[in-house]
């Protein structure tokens, strides 16, 4: 089945993407939210059908209610509110967003503000994760933007007598130019409160974007650098109290019994309430106090395997529940990869490895929690305001339109920041105290009981003629997950599988999903070929694909890189790595250094070129696509979650190295346009090349072939 | 509790704190001033960065108690009349952030690298801001952004 926002290029599903739908959505009442505003315009989308992918339970027929996508408001000062239920953690779309609909409007930039992650001011949104936001959300908001500058033109044509095609909308106002009359958009609502949905209706093209393509500043910028902004842990309320949950001393581990009178003595207010114990006192050294208090007796968990046994874990151990989604998937079988094998020139075995990593968002999870006369309101950092909502309403046993999530804009998380128990934390814990209470998390908390990007084990058998050119490609992979498990290369006989198994710790979404594992995996693989078969990386790669933006950006990170035009300098290396996932294309070029004395690693430079169809703001797109590097430089060569005897023992920044600033090599991005092709979200695909171009980069400088991510924890040992 | 006596942004405050309270807790949570971040309570992230008497100093490693009399300045003290010092409005030009939670801590890093070393190189701001975490990955932004700032005090 088809969906028409995706055409013929459907997502990858991605089992440890959280993305099912609620469980039961009520009818919107559109006077509602139409009562909240005052007089002016308001314009309205309804929603398309969800993707089968992501529909969850509900199943959309004829006569349900139709459910609103998007909605903005046009004030009689012309002011522009735009609602979504996207939310900003510092990928900029509160900027990009605005550009769109300013562009679609024909307003000021400055006159549109966008109202984001609020449950009950915002339309229904799955949440703000998959590189969604630019390619679905943008668009959406530009049919919502299109159908209101229609109507303002209808209006202004009715108002003067002249059909709506001669008049000219600009900077927030409508003119006619044949008689010189001119009114702003507010003042053509004349006082009324006016309300109409938007049909499907052209866009304006990228190519004649005014407002949207430009390097527009971030919008918040200013309170960011002043302090003044407020992030969930930052915020307050009257009489607030904050809380501290206690937390097995590992993983598994349930509570045999716990002694609350000491906290209780003390003041503090103590909640037992089946596996939850949590306490709440008006000072956070209070609650810390009171938390220690606890004399909690608890019985270990089943032994878990270490970090070390892992893989072989994941190979042995199938996932307990018989689910549907748990058995092995074949995503790919064409030909036969046997035969191809037996005849192919080169042929190669090979295993490659992916540890736990930790998102490590530097604001930690936080939420405050207040009731009010049986409605809960509740202000959390999360990707899925609607589906923490859920998760609310299900732990209370509250109809959802009782419970109100706010997400201010938040420090950070990198597909981290999903689930809710956060905020249910802080909620059972107001309840009990009958007063506001804010819970933020401790970096050891974040490290230990977080999820983490899964970790995973992948095979590879190729085939190749002698040029190079695939043959053969049997590609497994246990427990890494599927995104990007495809190969873009053209090979005729192929089997990709997946096998999901038990994972030992709390796994889930990050940046990129499994498409870091598997680029890793399959770009190493490229390189370990094009060794064997001596040719060049580069050419290796041309010679095994057709997707011609695949090529533009490998040619162009090529070119700016100077590959093959010089050999590497003795102790360094270059390495190059490609690939595409979620509708945008990245090539990266890494040159190393090694030092043979300490077995230290340096990335010096770092190459990208990153095209993701037409560019809505060059400079934050520079950012994301820099950060995104950064990021993957942590993954590629240090950051590993380790445990053993059922404990993360990796639980602060001393004992989990992230990037810092003497880790950054010069980086050197470009930037393809396609003004000829739909935006594509960027946040995440430019991880994808780090790890396997640096890799290769290694083997490059030293002969060493690395095939574990992270590749060097404890620098390259001899 | 004990009485502290903190001078914060030019202005005396009389506390009342819990013995083992960080100046952290105290500024947040009796004094409202958040702009201090809570990132890993281990100095190991820089978020909780604040000036004591001109020094970059790790609030959370820091009772409040500890603080009495010395002057202190948080980033809401770094722009008193409105007026952005050079180093924010050098971040905000070079777009030298994401989510902003690392910001002001890195803002008042660069404040007190630039004090002692006002000619700072690329290099030295580097490693000078390397305690200082930006999950997001703005390093080489946040170091343009600070030789910009040093430029523009140098000039004024």
């Amino acid at each position: 089945m088809s969906d028409p926002r995706f055409g013929d290029d459907p997502p990858e599903p991605e089992r440890y993407e959280l993305r099912e739908g609620p469980a039961y959505r009520f009818e919107v009442d559109r006077r509602e939210f139409v009562k909240l505003l005052g007089t002016g315009l308001v314009v309205w989308l309804a929603a398309e059908p969800a993707p089968a992918q992501e529909s969850g339970r509900v199943t959309r027929g004829d006569g349900t209610p139709q459910e609103i996508a998007a909605w903005l408001h046009i004030a009689e000062d012309g002011t522009v509110t735009v609602y979504t239920g996207k939310v900003e953690f510092g990928q900029d779309i509160r900027t990009s967003l605005a550009q769109a609909v300013a562009d679609e409007l024909r307003a000021p930039f400055e006159r549109v503000r966008l109202v984001m992650g609020d449950t009950d001011l915002t339309p229904f949104d799955m949440g703000t994760f998959g590189s969604r936001t630019t390619p679905y959300m943008a668009s959406q908001l530009r049919k919502v933007a299109a159908a209101a500058r229609e109507a303002l033109a209808g209006m202004a044509a009715e108002a003067w007598k002249v059909p709506p095609a001669t008049l000219r909308i600009a900077q927030g106002r409508v003119s006619d130019p044949a008689s010189g009359r001119s009114a702003g958009f507010g003042e053509l609502t004349g006082g009324r409160k006016l309300v109409r949905q938007a049909e499907d209706a052209p866009t304006t093209p990228p190519a004649e974007w005014t407002i949207a393509g430009r390097s527009v500043p971030k919008v918040n910028a200013r309170d960011m650098v002043t302090g003044a902004h407020r992030y969930t842990s930052d915020l307050t309320r009257p009489g607030l109290w904050h809380g501290k949950v206690l937390r097995p001393p590992s993983v598994g581990g349930t509570l045999v019994s716990v002694d609350e009178a000491a906290a209780r003595a003390a003041g503090a207010t103590v909640v037992r309430d089946g596996t939850f114990v949590g306490v709440a006192a008006p000072t956070v050294p209070g609650a810390r106090r009171a938390l220690a208090q606890l004399q909690a007796r608890w019985k270990a968990g089943a032994a878990e395997p270490s970090s070390a046994e892992i893989y072989d874990h994941f190979k042995k151990t199938p996932p307990e529940a018989a689910d549907r989604d748990d058995r092995p998937t074949t995503v790919q079988e064409t030909g036969s990869v046997s035969t191809a094998l037996a005849a192919a020139a080169h042929r190669l075995q090979q295993a490659y490895t992916v540890a736990y990593i930790a998102h490590a968002p530097l604001e930690p999870r936080a939420a405050v929690a207040e009731w009010n006369e049986g409605r809960l309101t509740v202000w959390t950092g999360t990707q899925r305001p609607f589906g923490v909502r859920r998760e609310l309403a299900e732990a209370f046993r509250l109809p959802e339109d009782k419970v109100r999530v706010i997400v201010p804009d938040t420090g950070s998380g990198y597909g981290g920041k999903h689930s809710g128990e956060t905020a249910i934390e802080a909620a059972r814990l107001a309840r009990a105290a009958a007063r506001p209470v804010k819970v933020v998390w401790t970096r050891e908390e974040e490290f230990a009981w977080a999820y983490f990007r899964p970790a995973g084990v992948i095979e590879i058998t190729s085939g190749a003629a002698a040029d190079g050119r695939l043959a053969a490609w049997e590609y497994h992979n246990w427990n890494a997950g599927a995104a990007a498990i495809r190969t873009p290369y053209e090979v005729a006989n192929q089997r990709i599988q997946f096998h999901p198994a038990r994972s030992p710790l709390r796994q889930g979404s990050y940046r990129g999903l499994a498409a870091t594992a598997n680029h890793f995996a399959r770009e190493v693989h490229m390189d370990e070929l094009a060794r064997a078969a001596r040719v060049d990386p580069v050419d290796l790669r041309r010679r095994n694909l057709q997707d011609a933006r695949m090529r533009a950006v490998l040619d162009a990170a090529a070119d700016r890189f100077g590959w093959g035009r010089a050999r590497a300098a003795p102790n360094r290396g270059h390495g190059v790595a490609a690939g595409t996932e979620k509708g945008s294309y990245v090539a990266a070029c890494a040159e190393v250094a090694v030092d043979r004395v300490t077995g230290a690693v340096r990335v010096l430079r770092l190459v990208a070129a990153f095209e993701c169809g037409a560019i809505v703001n060059p400079d934050h797109l520079l950012n994301q696509v820099e950060g995104s590097l950064v990021q993957g430089l942590g993954g590629a060569l240090f950051e590993e979650i380790r445990f053993e005897k059922n404990e993360v023992t990796s639980d602060r920044f001393s004992r989990y190295r992230v990037p810092r600033f003497s880790d950054v090599p010069v980086l050197d991005v470009v930037l393809l346009d396609r003004k000829d092709l739909p935006s594509a979200g960027a946040g995440e695909t430019p991880i994808v090349a780090v790890a396997p171009a640096v890799a290769s980069a290694i083997f490059d400088a030293t002969n060493v072939r690395l095939r574990s991510l992270p590749l060097v924890p404890n620098g390259l040992k001899a | 509790m004990a009485t502290v006596e903190l001078t914060v942004n030019g202005k005396p405050h009389r506390l009342e704190v819990e013995p083992e309270e960080t100046l952290l807790g105290a500024l947040r949570d009796r004094l409202g001033l958040t702009g201090a971040k809570y990132g890993c309570g281990e100095g190991q992230c820089g978020a909780c960065t604040v000036l004591v008497e001109g020094r970059a100093t790790r609030s959370c490693q820091t009772r409040a108690a500890a603080a009495t009399g010395a002057a202190i300045t948080t980033i809401e003290g770094l722009a008193p009349d409105g007026r952005l010092h050079p180093i924010q409005e050098a971040f905000i030009a070079a777009g030298a952030l994401q989510c902003g939670y690392c910001t002001p801590g890195m803002i008042l890093g660069a404040a007190s690298l630039l004090a002692r070393n006002p000619e700072a190189t690329e290099a030295e701001i580097a490693r000078g801001l390397e305690g200082h975490i930006c999950r997001c990955g703005t390093y080489p932004r946040i170091v343009r952004a600070v030789r910009q700032a040093a430029r523009t005090l140098k000039a004024t």
